[in-house]
């Protein structure tokens, strides 16, 4: 296949812009979402309106995460097709169903239930509407299951064959091809990470809203629930990115020689490379701290294990080092700070100081964009790390792109630059005007919430009643 | 018909049902946008966009639909068209971030609403538009060469392309102002209709003009059209377009609310109906049939399973989101 390595170059940079920009908004909403449901949850069990202040409050800012996820979404799917028509001609009959699913289960059942969620409270009525928030709940995590089994098995493919076209075909059933090897770490991973960022959000919200003032029983509330979330699921996401780097270490060696910096083989006992400068070009890492045979013991258990380095694979099937190392590094320091959150919110739950210590208070707001950064840097060090692949081992990024030349990828790439930084720019300012409200006793419904003439339908009386029920705004 | 061939005519009618779904759905939602600088500010603006707020993301769905089910079904058409339709696309993609996060924007900023009213409308209009030129592309033929696309990056663009362009734009328009009308009442509903009245025989006059124009591309389509048993439906257009125009006029005269809109739908369904019929059995006319660009029978056969159980669901539960916000949107559409 032919095209210029510009063109390549670019069009590269454009999937990491269009899908690290996307990624931003579900890795929010997936965790927005649950959230939500649990709020409405609670209200509906103990009849409190301090959570259903706090589920209008949030519902507002969910709103218009989603929007952006959806509209930024769209641009995903026709992505593989404008610039990446060859690995989607390939890896269509694979990957394709497998993304038609996740439009059928999640995408639909989120959009439908989506407008009953933001403006049917007082049309359906209380368990009505509950539902609807669930429906949407469940979806956004169906979507995560679905794209993150197109994004394993891109990185660890089983079950495939390639037949006369060159195309990747089912072979074996599609359960060794939804369910291949690295899918259930990197589901698992990747929506703790979603609760996560969504949890140091909140948490970072309603810290701010504490140094303005610690007595806002509505900031107490959501910095509390944030800080239980963040002093549960950070030791636990810590645990479980272990077990998918063990098995990353199995089945794709390379990824992991380049995360931890590894250019040569260590025939017994490896050292954990805190930082250094790596240097591609000459395939060692410059000024290397360096602590000895740690890197064995955590990847071998085992103190004198051997590690193979990037010398044992071919330079052309080695991934860059100087991202990878990085962003991994980003990844593992910021999910150590959140623990570090997480310890000291219990301390200070221990001193019942929790709403208390304002370095605690600041120490969260600090931390609220550490989820997104993480996520990030996550996905790039997975993402780079599986390069010079598309599909890890079988298909090169170099012959999977379209037929393009590079000003039209250029001249595409910056309009999707100076689109996104403009409408997503204005997009973020104005979710952090909404936060920087602090949430009230009856905090206002949606401003859009469209009223339906009452009267005009055969179910007004219904509705009437139902409404009764509701506190207003 | 062999077991395959089924298969893959399944999947055809599926993808031109979601497509279809689309066009109507989300063309009633990017017609409001295309009319939207027509409307005042305040609350005419306001009740245009409430009356489409909780279901414009799902009728958006069936895009995602479209190009997901393309991709997987017929992997080959998706990377020649993708590739082929380049630049409309993703003026489409973008123009679609702006349509769908004015939204929520609009609501968000009142100091810059008229911005985002503005990207609303025009976000709406390239898109209707793209999408049109994308099916004049299409129609005119792509050149293929291997199992890429073998054209220029500016084949897209001709006098045919620019007319299917601006047919949509005026279809969706209309079906916006038939929304309205179903929707409102009052000034709005009286604005809708008087909108109904112009756009009306713009859109009759562009779907004549296209299927004219079509004839003229040469290839297959004369022959298409005008042979059995295509023939016999070809015939019938003429005597159902009179019935329907006939029909729409008075519904207008006599005031109806529902009656323009699905008489439009009508008109829309028709004017798919020919399109299948100058496109099959190919996908790209003249260089792709539906049966070189299907994917193996094991993935249609995975996706058919899932499609026959959750499509009519969705159906369902959209049709309720719909009955639950269903009757006329109110002026008053705050709390």
């Amino acid at each position: 296949m032919f095209h210029d390595a510009n063109a390549l170059l670019l069009a590269r940079f454009q999937f990491v812009f269009t899908v690290s920009f996307h990624f931003i908004f579900p890795s929010f909403s997936i965790g927005l979402a649950s959230y939500l449901a649990v709020l409405e949850a609670l209200w509906l069990k103990t009849g409190k309106t301090l959570y259903l202040d706090l589920f209008k409050y949030w519902l507002k800012i969910f709103a218009v995460v989603f929007a952006m996820g959806v509209v930024s979404g769209i641009v995903m799917s026709y992505q593989f097709g404008t610039n990446w028509a060859v690995f989607s001609d390939r890896a269509g009959p694979v990957i394709g169903p497998l993304m038609a699913y996740e439009v059928l289960t999640a995408f639909f059942l989120e959009a439908g239930f989506l407008g009953v969620m933001l403006f049917g409270m007082q049309k359906v009525g209380r368990r009505l509407h509950f539902f609807a928030t669930l429906m949407v709940a469940i979806g956004t995590f169906i979507s995560a299951f679905w794209i993150l089994s197109v994004n394993s098995w891109m990185q660890t493919p089983t079950g495939y064959a390639l037949n006369a076209d060159g195309q990747f075909v089912p072979a074996a059933g599609w359960a060794a091809i939804i369910f291949n090897p690295s899918f259930p770490y990197r589901l698992v991973h990747t929506v703790i990470a979603a609760y996560l960022t969504t949890a140091l959000a909140v948490g970072a919200v309603g810290a701010w809203h504490l140094l303005k003032d610690a007595g806002q029983a509505h900031a107490r509330k959501m910095f509390s629930m944030a800080m239980w979330m963040a002093a549960l699921v950070a030791p636990l996401q810590i645990f479980v990115g272990d077990l998918h780097g063990l098995n990353t270490l199995e089945h794709q060696p390379a990824k992991v020689m380049a995360m931890e910096g590894h250019y040569q083989s260590h025939p017994q006992g490896a050292p954990l490379v805190l930082f250094g400068i790596p240097n591609d070009q000459e395939q060692r890492m410059e000024h290397a701290v360096e602590i000895p045979r740690l890197s064995s013991l955590i990847l071998k258990h085992d103190l004198d294990a051997p590690l193979e380095g990037l010398d044992r694979i071919a330079p052309q099937n080695r991934p860059p080092v100087k991202v990878v190392f990085w962003t991994f590094r980003t990844m593992v320091g910021l999910g150590f700070l959140m623990l570090l959150l997480g310890v000291c919110s219990l301390l200070a739950r221990a001193a019942r100081k929790l709403y208390g210590w304002r370095w605690l208070h600041r120490f969260a707001l600090v931390m609220g964009p550490a989820g997104f950064i993480a996520v990030i840097a996550g996905w790039m060090t997975t993402e780079i790390g599986r390069q010079p692949f598309t599909i890890y081992g079988v298909m090169r990024t170099a012959d999977s792109m379209s037929p393009l030349a590079a000003p039209a990828v250029g001249a595409s790439l910056v309009a999707f630059i100076l689109v996104y930084f403009a409408v997503f720019g204005m997009g973020v300012w104005y979710l952090l005007r909404l936060m920087a409200h602090a949430p009230q006793p009856h905090e206002p419904d949606l401003p859009n919430a469209p009223a339906h003439a009452a009267g005009i339908t055969p179910g007004p009386a219904l509705a009437a009643g139902r409404r009764g029920e509701l506190p207003h705004g | 018909m062999d077991e395959s061939t089924l298969l893959t005519n399944l999947w055809a009618a599926i993808l031109a049902f979601a497509v279809f779904m689309y066009v109507v759905m989300d063309g009633f939602d990017l017609g409001i946008g295309i009319l939207f600088p027509v409307f005042g500010v305040g609350r005419e603006r306001d009740t245009a966009m409430n009356s489409i707020a909780p279901v414009w993301d799902g009728n958006e769905t069936w895009l995602v639909l479209g190009g997901g089910g393309l991709m997987a079904a017929f992997p080959l058409a998706y990377s020649v068209l993708m590739s082929a339709l380049y630049a409309p696309l993703i003026a489409m993609l973008l123009a679609l971030v702006f349509r769908g996060v004015a939204f929520e924007f609009r609501w968000r900023d009142p100091a810059h609403r008229h911005v985002w009213d503005f990207a609303f409308t025009a976000g709406s209009f390239i898109a209707a538009f793209t999408q049109g030129v994308m099916l004049g592309a299409l129609l005119q033929g792509i050149a293929v060469k291997g199992r890429a696309y073998g054209g220029g990056w500016w084949d897209w663009l001709t006098p045919f392309s620019l007319l299917t362009g601006a047919s949509v734009v005026a279809g969706y328009s209309l079906l916006g102002a038939c929304w309205l009308n179903w929707k409102t009442d009052g000034e709005t509903q009286k604005h809708s209709r008087r909108l109904m009245r112009v756009l009306a025989p713009v859109t009759l006059g562009a779907i004549a003009a296209v299927s004219v124009a079509t004839l003229f591309l040469g290839g297959e389509y004369v022959q298409r059209w005008f042979a059995m048993p295509a023939v016999l439906v070809t015939a019938q257009v003429p005597l159902i377009i009179t019935i329907l125009t006939w029909r729409f006029a008075r519904s207008l005269r006599r005031n109806h609310d529902l009656a323009p809109f699905v008489i439009t739908l009508s008109v829309f369904a028709l004017s798919f109906v020919g399109l299948g019929i100058s496109m099959y059995p190919y996908l790209i006319p003249n260089s792709i049939t539906l049966q070189a660009a299907a994917a193996p029978a094991s993935s249609q056969t995975f996706m058919l399973v899932g499609a026959a159980v959750l499509v009519p669901l969705i159906l369902a539960y959209t049709a309720w989101s719909y009955w639950v916000f269903r009757g006329k949107v109110a002026h008053e559409g705050y709390h």
